[in-house]
């Protein structure tokens, strides 16, 4: 009863995008492992960056400076690798430190001066937009070879033919390891708990003894980490940095709404948020491919928000009546 | 546990102080508790008893004074260290994170599971799942289980602020046979309630807060409440001055039908079985301590809450309100106890004081800007608020901000006004402006509902009053006769002469 309403959203999610996936190979006949591939490595970046949102949202604030920490972490990448200057190895090491980094002085800032997350984090994005610039006024820069390899093309895995595995997309498959590699540890520890318990009563958190300013600060350095990612992924797929912020910001929110987590704070979970992001990127590949007016297409795509929200509202009430 | 002399109190706090701006809240208070003891912490509204949890819990720090534990200087900065001191607080409020299950909310506690379960069973939840969410659980459950989880980390001071307030009987009696067994195995407990009955079963001393200060120590025996309810009051009874004023209003009431009638009102938890009846031009009192469903009462005749039970009928006729405006409508207006819930306050007064002219779309055209100014400049004239402020609301003073919402309803014209602790917090001289204008109002056919927490305005501004204890209606008493002393009696749900059916509120 209870893992049914808990997971009823991501059921729900599950078969919109199965729908949506059914609508493309109808629209496309020939949508199939290559267009699987394009399609997730597309939505890279913004699981990403919604993933960082969860992490904040879920501990009761909300972070705007997303996208332009993608920025920074993504110029940083391509300037350091710029002519194999240092090895991609040390890079991706750097950069997800730099990310965290980022995002503890962003929850430092709000936890010391008591300013309210939003506007923080706002005066945050134009700071780190302009240190991305700072990095690298135009785009450019560079990425080892290798690493733009990890995330192109199918999963290969040694002794089993390629049919069985070779529709999987190794973007996919990145970002699986790369969310569950921090989110299944800090899900099963006291820090987690933590999270979700200031996003959902403050004061109850506090008097049962959890240091709240130093566990806001780890959600937002979380939040950094995902962020830096996102920007890797960015340099990544595109072989070079670029520090105007893309429109990550405003789809990680869309993401986490459509996802079931709660703006108010201390409810939802990982899973949702990213295969929302994936429904909002099928939703646009349809259109694109109907050849739908692209203005027509983000009035669809907030409907699509709203309704899905709105009905999801309706269920929770209804399921609490009966 | 360290064996400690008996001489020498577990926990000892003396000369605690504690200000907030120009207001003390707290000047010297003090408090021992002994091992295996149970001492009743009691002090009427306002007595500053909840400051003093709070310093004592670690939620706040004091400014002088000290609390030591075992002897020991603690200065403790948050909840957790005083935890790990050994006092343990059951606060009003369940601290239960609403989002997580019992399981998780217990391991982020780092509280052992199995001792939570044993003292659950104890206490009579039995049927309680490690993964229930909390926030789906009722209030009763709730604070059992943080009584539990404060019981499972073995406390050498357990603090329970009004523990049975959200209980039912069965509940209550557990709790407490499992209290007086915790202190029979040598812990301490500070016992905090308004119910006189669990304090004389359970506790051996009562300590006594008045006015920031703790004014006496008393042991616990037959026929103590008389003495509890003096200390609480303190020296400052003086007999009936002002047997007065109420002429002439209340003669019309024997033939028409009452402006007002309340029967059986029932809303939430807290207020289970209310009837009144209040006649035009009459000024009825309404006295409860903290929490008694006095709030529930006010919010649903202002229309913000629906009743679960029970009719309202105006001038005879039952009426129903799914909205504050369904309210105003029928000449019901409320003056908030908290004042800052009623104004807009980066506006003028005058704007605020017009606020309810324009409140239905009906009027939302042009503003008829000379008699707005008219009726507001009357209304400012007569509570004589002062307007060198009147820019905006919030550089006015707390009494002047106060003249301007009970003035807003003087300029609108009011049939029943519902005044929520109006003086809270104002100074004396305003307050003396404020009995006037209410009778006034009165005198003119409004009928008025006054809520206070100050006893004494019984006698200074009504007609008659209505006691409620438990949510429910324990006396109904004429304003004369209703002296502090009677009222707090009353108010502790202590008879002196009760109505008949009272009885069984004193029981439960």
């Amino acid at each position: 009863m209870k893992s049914v309403m808990r997971n009823g959203w991501i059921i729900g999610l599950l078969a919109l995008l199965g729908l949506l996936l059914v609508a493309t190979k109808v629209i496309q006949p020939n949508f199939g492992q290559s267009g699987l591939e394009s399609l997730s490595r597309a939505a890279l970046p913004f699981a990403f960056a919604a993933a960082a949102q969860v992490i904040v949202v879920v501990a009761g604030g909300i972070d705007l400076s997303i996208a332009s920490m993608m920025a920074v972490a993504s110029v940083t990448a391509a300037v350091m690798m710029d002519g194999g200057a240092v090895p991609a190895g040390l890079t991706v090491l750097v950069v997800l430190c730099l990310g965290a980094l980022m995002g503890a002085i962003n929850g430092s800032l709000i936890v010391l001066t008591r300013v309210p997350d939003i506007v923080v984090t706002l005066a945050m994005l134009f700071v780190w937009e302009g240190v991305a610039l700072l990095i690298l006024r135009a785009p450019g820069g560079g990425s080892a070879e290798w690493l733009r390899n990890i995330i192109v093309g199918g999963v290969a895995i040694p002794g089993l033919p390629p049919s069985a595995t070779g529709w999987i997309p190794r973007s996919l498959l990145v970002l699986v390891i790369c969310l569950a590699v921090i989110w299944v540890p800090l899900r099963r520890s006291r820090l987690g708990l933590a999270i979700y318990a200031i996003g959902s009563d403050q004061l109850a958190a506090f008097r049962s003894g959890v240091a709240v300013g130093r566990t806001r600060i780890a959600a937002y350095s979380v939040a950094g980490l995902f962020a830096a990612m996102g920007g890797l992924s960015l340099t990544m797929s595109t072989g070079i940095g670029e520090p105007i912020p893309g429109p990550y910001l405003l789809a990680s929110v869309a993401a986490v709404v459509l996802g079931g987590v709660v703006l108010g704070g201390g409810r939802g979970g990982l899973l949702g948020p990213i295969i929302a992001v994936f429904v909002l990127r099928l939703v646009r590949m349809d259109l694109t491919l109907l050849s739908v007016d692209p203005n027509v297409t983000t009035i669809i795509e907030g409907s699509i928000m709203v309704v899905v929200v709105m009905i999801g509202g309706l269920l929770a009430v209804r399921s609490r009546r009966r | 546990m360290t064996e400690i002399g008996a001489a020498s109190p577990i926990l000892d706090a003396s000369g605690v102080s504690k200000r907030f701006g120009a207001v003390v809240a707290l000047n010297d208070a003090s408090l021992q508790v002994a091992s295996g003891e149970i001492v009743a912490l009691m002090g009427a509204n306002g007595a500053g008893k909840s400051t003093f949890v709070k310093i004592l819990t670690g939620a706040l720090r004091p400014d002088g004074g000290h609390v030591r534990i075992r002897g020991r200087d603690r200065i403790v900065a948050s909840p957790a260290e005083a935890r790990q001191s050994g006092l343990v607080p059951v606060y009003q409020e369940p601290s239960l994170i609403p989002d997580l299950d019992v399981a998780d909310n217990l391991r982020l506690g780092r509280t052992p599971v199995e001792p939570v379960l044993h003292w659950i069973q104890e206490l009579g939840l039995g049927g309680l799942r490690l993964d229930d969410m909390i926030g789906q659980l009722p209030l009763a459950t709730l604070r059992i289980l943080d009584l539990a989880r404060a019981l499972a980390s073995k406390p050498d001071v357990l603090l329970l602020d009004e523990m049975t307030a959200a209980l039912p009987t069965d509940l209550v009696e557990r709790v407490l046979k499992v209290v007086r067994r915790q202190a029979e195995e040598g812990r301490s407990v500070i016992y905090i309630s308004h119910r006189f009955a669990e304090i004389a079963e359970l506790c051996d001393r009562a300590t006594v807060l008045r006015d920031g200060a703790t004014v006496g120590n008393v042991q616990i025996e037959p026929g103590v409440e008389e003495r509890i309810v003096e200390l609480m009051l303190g020296a400052s009874m003086k007999p009936g001055e002002t047997a007065k004023k109420k002429q002439a209003v209340r003669q019309d009431g024997a033939t028409a039908p009452p402006r007002l009638r309340v029967k059986g009102l029932g809303a939430g938890a807290k207020l289970s079985d209310v009837s009144f009846e209040m006649g035009r031009g009459e000024v009825l009192g309404v006295v409860a301590l903290e929490g008694q469903g006095q709030d529930e009462l006010f919010e649903v005749l202002a229309g913000f809450q629906r009743p679960d039970a029970g009719t309202i009928e105006i001038d005879g006729q039952a009426v129903s309100f799914s909205h504050p405006a369904d309210a105003i409508r029928a000449g019901h207006t409320l003056v908030p106890g908290n004042r800052a819930d009623a104004l807009l306050m980066q506006q003028s007064v005058r704007d605020n004081i017009a606020l309810p002219f324009s409140a239905r779309p009906k009027n939302w055209g042009r503003i008829a800007m000379r008699g707005e100014g008219e009726r507001v400049a009357n209304a400012i004239e007569r509570l004589q608020i002062d307007t060198r402020a009147q820019g905006e609301l919030r550089r006015l003073s707390g009494g002047n901000q106060q003249k301007v919402t009970i003035g807003r309803w003087i300029a609108t014209g009011v049939e029943t006004l519902l005044l929520f602790d109006p003086t809270r917090g104002i100074d004396v001289r305003t307050k003396r402006q404020i009995y006037p204008l209410v009778r006034d109002l009165a005198g003119q056919g409004a009928s008025i509902l006054f809520y206070t927490s100050e006893l004494e305005e019984i006698q200074l501004a009504c007609d008659r009053v209505v006691v409620i204890f438990g949510g429910k209606v324990f006396d109904i008493m004429d304003a004369a006769e209703a002296d502090e002393q009677t009222l707090m009696r009353a108010a502790y749900g202590l008879t002196g002469k009760a109505l008949p059916g009272a009885a069984e509120v004193r029981q439960g």
